[in-house]
């Protein structure tokens, strides 16, 4: 039997230590608990009771904080995709957006297709609010826009409609992993009703007093106050009211939700 | 009701066994203070590992209610590229501190990767700000309402009013009993069966620390902040509630750190085995 040289041993231990921490990573930091799917269900629950403590508390639509002018960041970071590019949007952007259109569709009575113009001469509102991105760094930005409420009502929506889905220009195919695996994929978003009706969801077409900006989500965007960041779907080109968004895309009811985050982004 | 119950009310039967005291065994910890207090520790443990995951997402912090890439955090741990490789570096303020291998930049899978916090810290390991979310709201809603659980039953049962709360007596004996903590001299006898006063003052501390710790951590969320504006305006602003959420973590921590310390000193195997069967061994007094 040969004897193990104190070299041997050294390493030996050593190794050991090290598998022995990687062992810890993946029991005691739950590397091991988050490939399994019943886990996973376990922890998503705490979703359904943040949403219905929130849906609870706010109920009477509480409107998020504004802000004055003063307060306003003097640079807003631009996140998520700064220029959808491609052919089509590059034309959009030589023509001013004369010609984006923003349909409505699915469940309404009245399918709408609007252009910018158009939606400039409906009643707007003008608010000056945080943005909270999921990272965990805000902004205060003042944004100008049609209430969804009223371009809602104007469309129709049918009854049985419970979700509100925002189409995007961007595709964030091939953007460096950001919290998980990425794969090809169009933006979108989609909100509860009683969120897609509440006096500060806009569509907004204006930030800080100037057209909307391409890092910004030109020409049109959405700002859900009350959810983070990732709500606020830019480069909006349709709006679907459905019943279910289980069928569209990863299933999950939005770009980073098909990628593991919370559909309810009010946390 | 009987003292039974009461927490740490000792339950020792005076003048019973003076001729040959072996040993005095006690109830000590009531079965809801063990069974909170160790899925406190199971929650607060998850907590702090996946929220420094959620920090490495945005690894700086700012005071009041904005603040971002493009804004001066008071804190930062960062990466920086210099002339022999990537470096990691913790900003405080001005002052900037070479961390390489701990914060800033350290190996993750055997390579230096930008990281805040670094592997060995976090839960998961890797970084994922949407697992490390899901495992924190979860463990989130556990504090909160064992938190709760806890407090109920301390108001109810008089424990927090006896067991915690300090007395005058008590606050008269901080000197002697930080003089006591000194010297490593522990309570024993009669003094042992009652929390001396830094013992209360500690976990009254903490009791006061995870609430502190939960209110920053509403105020970070827009739908809470919608409901109540006046919550993160309570701690300066969002951002600033986010930095005082850290803040409260670091005092959470070095609680426990102490606590061990402690639970090893006084002798850690009737310690644990009090949270566990509430039964507790008194230190004989040393003649």
């Amino acid at each position: 039997m040969a004897l193990l040289t104190r070299r041997q041993a050294l390493v030996g231990s050593l190794s050991g230590a090290g598998l022995l921490l990687a062992g810890c990573g993946q029991i005691f930091q739950g590397d091991a608990l988050t490939g399994n799917p019943s886990f996973l269900r376990v922890l998503a629950a705490a979703e359904g009771w943040t949403r219905a403590s929130q849906r609870f508390l706010l109920g009477g639509g509480a409107l998020a904080q504004e802000f004055k002018a003063a307060d306003i960041s003097p640079r807003f970071k631009a996140n998520g995709t700064l220029n959808p590019g491609g052919d089509d949007y590059d034309r959009h952007v030589e023509e001013g957006f004369a010609n984006w259109r923003l349909k409505i569709d699915g469940m309404v009575a009245h399918p709408l297709s609007l252009s910018v113009a158009e939606l400039r001469k409906l009643p707007a509102r003008s608010q000056i609010t945080r943005h909270d991105c999921v990272e965990g760094w805000s902004a205060i930005g003042g944004w100008t826009g049609t209430p969804l409420a009223l371009l809602l009502k104007a469309a129709g929506v049918l009854p049985g409609a419970k979700y509100v889905v925002f189409y995007c220009a961007d595709n964030l195919d091939g953007e460096p992993s950001k919290g998980g695996e990425q794969g090809p994929g169009q933006y979108y978003e989609s909100v509860a009703l009683v969120d897609a009706m509440h006096p500060q969801t806009l569509i907004a077409y204006d930030m800080n007093g100037k057209p909307l900006d391409v890092a910004h989500g030109a020409p049109l965007r959405l700002r859900v106050e009350r959810q983070l960041g990732y709500k606020h779907a830019k480069y909006v080109q349709r709006i679907q009211l459905v019943s279910d968004f289980r069928r569209i895309s990863g299933g999950k009811g939005g770009y980073w939700e098909d990628r593991g985050y919370e559909w309810y982004a009010g946390v | 009701m009987t003292s039974y119950e009461d927490g740490i009310t000792g339950a020792a039967k005076p003048g019973a066994a003076l001729p040959k005291p072996k040993r005095e065994v006690i109830y000590r910890h009531a079965a809801l203070v063990r069974l909170t207090h160790w899925l406190n520790a199971l929650a607060i443990f998850v907590l702090v590992g996946s929220g420094l995951n959620i920090f490495n997402a945005h690894p700086q912090l700012y005071w009041g209610q904005k603040g971002g890439e493009l804004d001066t955090p008071f804190l930062a741990l960062q990466a920086i590229d210099a002339p022999g490789g990537m470096r990691g570096q913790t900003v405080i303020g001005q002052f900037h501190f070479d961390t390489t291998g701990v914060l800033g930049v350290s190996r993750q899978a055997g390579e230096l990767s930008a990281r805040g916090w670094p592997d060995w810290l976090t839960i998961p390991t890797y970084t994922d700000l949407a697992d490390a979310r899901h495992f924190h709201f979860f463990f989130a809603w556990i504090l909160v309402l064992n938190g709760l659980a806890y407090l109920a039953w301390g108001l109810g049962s008089r424990h927090l009013r006896r067991d915690i709360w300090p007395t005058k007596a008590d606050l008269k004996s901080i000197p002697r009993s930080i003089w006591d903590h000194v010297r490593l001299k522990h309570p024993t006898g009669e003094a042992a069966k009652r929390y001396n006063v830094l013992q209360r003052l500690a976990y009254l501390g903490l009791i006061l620390a995870v609430t502190g710790m939960v209110l920053t951590g509403l105020s970070m969320s827009p739908g809470i902040d919608a409901f109540a504006n006046w919550l993160p305006q309570l701690f300066g602003g969002r951002q600033s509630a986010r930095a005082l959420h850290f803040v409260f973590a670091s005092l959470i921590v070095l609680f426990i750190v102490v606590h061990l310390v402690e639970v090893v000193l006084a002798g850690p195997i009737n310690e644990v085995q009090s949270m566990i069967t509430g039964r507790y061994t008194v230190p004989r007094e040393h003649d």
